[in-house]
């Protein structure tokens, strides 16, 4: 690697970011990023309460499921990525076997630039889905009992306390989750960089992997216009929505 | 009633169980089959039990480049152990008295703390910065960088337990005689358990498993850490699908270890009231 050097850098004005935001190869990554984060912060947010509610309820095997559940987040992001690139493999991967063999048509999970990237969201959501339980079932085992006592003489049914009872008092736990999953896609790249290098053309292409590929290109600017533009990107989603959801919180009280 | 209650629990313990095992075991089988097949049968990608075992996978693995994967695990343990031990005693400290202690201060010191949660890294001012106190490519510095950006979320994971813990107990230390430093280590310090094994696995995965921070701030390849070792089998061996998941299983046992240990006491740390931003 060659030794960046702050002394004989020029001052070029904001040509950088006109660079970055004309090339489409560049450009490109921000609605990418945009769509990865809202789409694996929703999913885990919604898929995770359920499993948590069922978690946290009477069945027998609610340790092993749980432990199940943990173990992705015990294998880096990388070898997930690897994984599961091959199991989406075009034609002979595991996916597509038992796509085939069901009698459907074998679809090109990652070569199909229309759904690469979702491809990389749902194996982002298998991955990541632990700690949003983990913390969804802490939040629901804090929840006083008498509350669900007090709902149950009121005459709600069991749907009626998870909506009325469960979901407002979980609201701290929620929080959490949303504003930590939505950061983490918005910063995503090791994923990405396992399954598609950011491919097939730019289709998969997020902040974090431009900033990479320019930094290993040797484009110092242009890799350090992309973190600005990353940082500026977080701050304008994250910090309204904590203050959203502070406030949210505080009118369930 | 009582039958029937007893019928909806079977079936969600049946439900609940096949779609774990599908969804989520599957493709653990598929990554250990695959470690320990022949290069060509490893090719076609299939999650059939193997003709041959081929066990030799795991010693080919190790050996190989004149045996980096050990110089990795070196690398990766002491870069886990000295982050995880920064982060309990350091996190438990600015947790203590962000919680304890009110005023205009802390609210500022607690929202400079919570903006390092949302603020990506930026990567080449602090490579930059690394090389002005001529600490780049050390692990000292690889360390640093480790504590600072995982020092929010534990902060925010000690300052939410904290809260659980009533003040009452350090009333009574200080009316026998602890100065503010002996109850911080002999009262509070004890207590930190429940929520120290939930740090201990989230800090200590996230470290081991790190992939981007390493590549930035600490390449060469004396320094380099297990997770980079999986670029040796997706680039210059190409195809050897059966050495690289042997390498995957390798490097995820260590943590397969530590979960087994903490397993049941990740969700104790967590509630009463933990979670709370």
């Amino acid at each position: 690697m060659t030794v960046w050097n702050f002394e004989t850098a020029a001052f070029n004005g904001l040509e950088n970011y006109k660079l970055f935001f004309t090339d489409p190869a560049m450009s490109t990554s921000v609605p990418h990023t945009l769509l990865y984060a809202f789409a694996t912060s929703g999913l885990k947010v919604v898929l995770a309460f359920f499993i948590a509610i069922f978690l946290t309820g009477s069945i027998r095997t609610k340790s092993f499921i749980r432990s199940a559940v943990f173990f992705p987040n015990l294998v880096s992001t990388m070898a997930v990525g690897l994984a599961f690139a091959y199991m989406m493999h075009p034609t002979k991967g595991l996916l597509n076997v038992v796509i085939q063999s069901l009698g459907g048509k074998a679809v090109d999970f990652l070569g199909d630039p229309k759904i690469a990237l979702w491809s990389i969201i749902l194996t982002d959501v298998w991955k990541g889905l632990s700690i949003s339980v983990v913390i969804y079932i802490a939040g629901i085992q804090s929840i006083d009992q008498s509350y669900y006592e007090a709902a149950s003489i009121d005459g709600a049914n069991w749907w009626q306390q998870i909506t009325n009872v469960t979901l407002p008092l979980v609201a701290p736990a929620q929080n959490s989750i949303i504003i930590l999953s939505l950061i983490g896609g918005l910063r995503t790249f090791d994923l990405i960089w396992a399954m598609t290098g950011g491919g097939p053309g730019f289709a998969t292409d997020v902040l974090a992997s431009v900033i990479y590929k320019q930094y290993a290109a040797g484009f110092y600017g242009l890799s350090t216009a992309g973190n600005v533009v990353m940082l500026i990107l977080i701050s304008v989603i994250a910090f309204p929505l904590q203050h959203f959801l502070d406030k949210r919180e505080e009118a369930l009280r | 009633m009582e039958s029937r209650k007893k019928r909806t629990r079977l079936i969600g313990d049946i439900v609940g169980v096949v779609l774990t095992v599908v969804i989520f075991l599957i493709p653990f089988y598929f990554m250990f089959v695959q470690s320990i097949k022949s290069k060509k049968e490893a090719n076609r990608l299939s999650i059939a039990w193997p003709k041959e075992l081929h066990f030799e996978n795991y010693l080919e693995v190790i050996k190989h480049g004149n045996y980096q994967l050990v110089t990795a695990f070196k690398n990766s343990a002491i870069l886990t152990l000295f982050t995880v031990l920064g982060l309990l005693v350091t996190g438990a400290m600015a947790g203590y008295v962000i919680q304890r202690r009110k005023g205009r201060l802390m609210t500022a010191v607690q929202s400079t703390i919570m903006l390092g949660l949302m603020i990506p890294a930026s990567i080449l001012p602090t490579i930059h910065m690394l090389q002005g106190m001529h600490i780049y490519k050390t692990m000292f510095s690889m360390v640093m960088i480790e504590i600072a950006l995982q020092t929010p979320f534990t902060t925010m994971l000690y300052r939410g337990f904290m809260a659980s813990i009533p003040v009452d107990l350090e009333e009574a230390a200080s009316i026998d005689g602890c100065n503010r430093w002996q109850i911080f280590t002999k009262v509070i310090f004890p207590l930190l358990k429940p929520i120290q094994a939930t740090i201990i696995i989230l800090v200590g995965v996230q470290t081991f498993n790190d992939f981007t921070n390493p590549l930035y701030f600490l390449p060469g390849a004396a320094n380099t850490t297990v997770q980079l070792t999986l670029y040796n089998y997706k680039g210059q061996l190409g195809n050897s699908y059966n050495l690289l998941f042997a390498d995957i299983i390798i490097i995820t046992v260590p943590m397969l270890i530590l979960f087994l240990f903490f397993n049941k006491r990740i969700v104790a740390g967590m509630v009463a009231g933990a979670v709370k931003g």
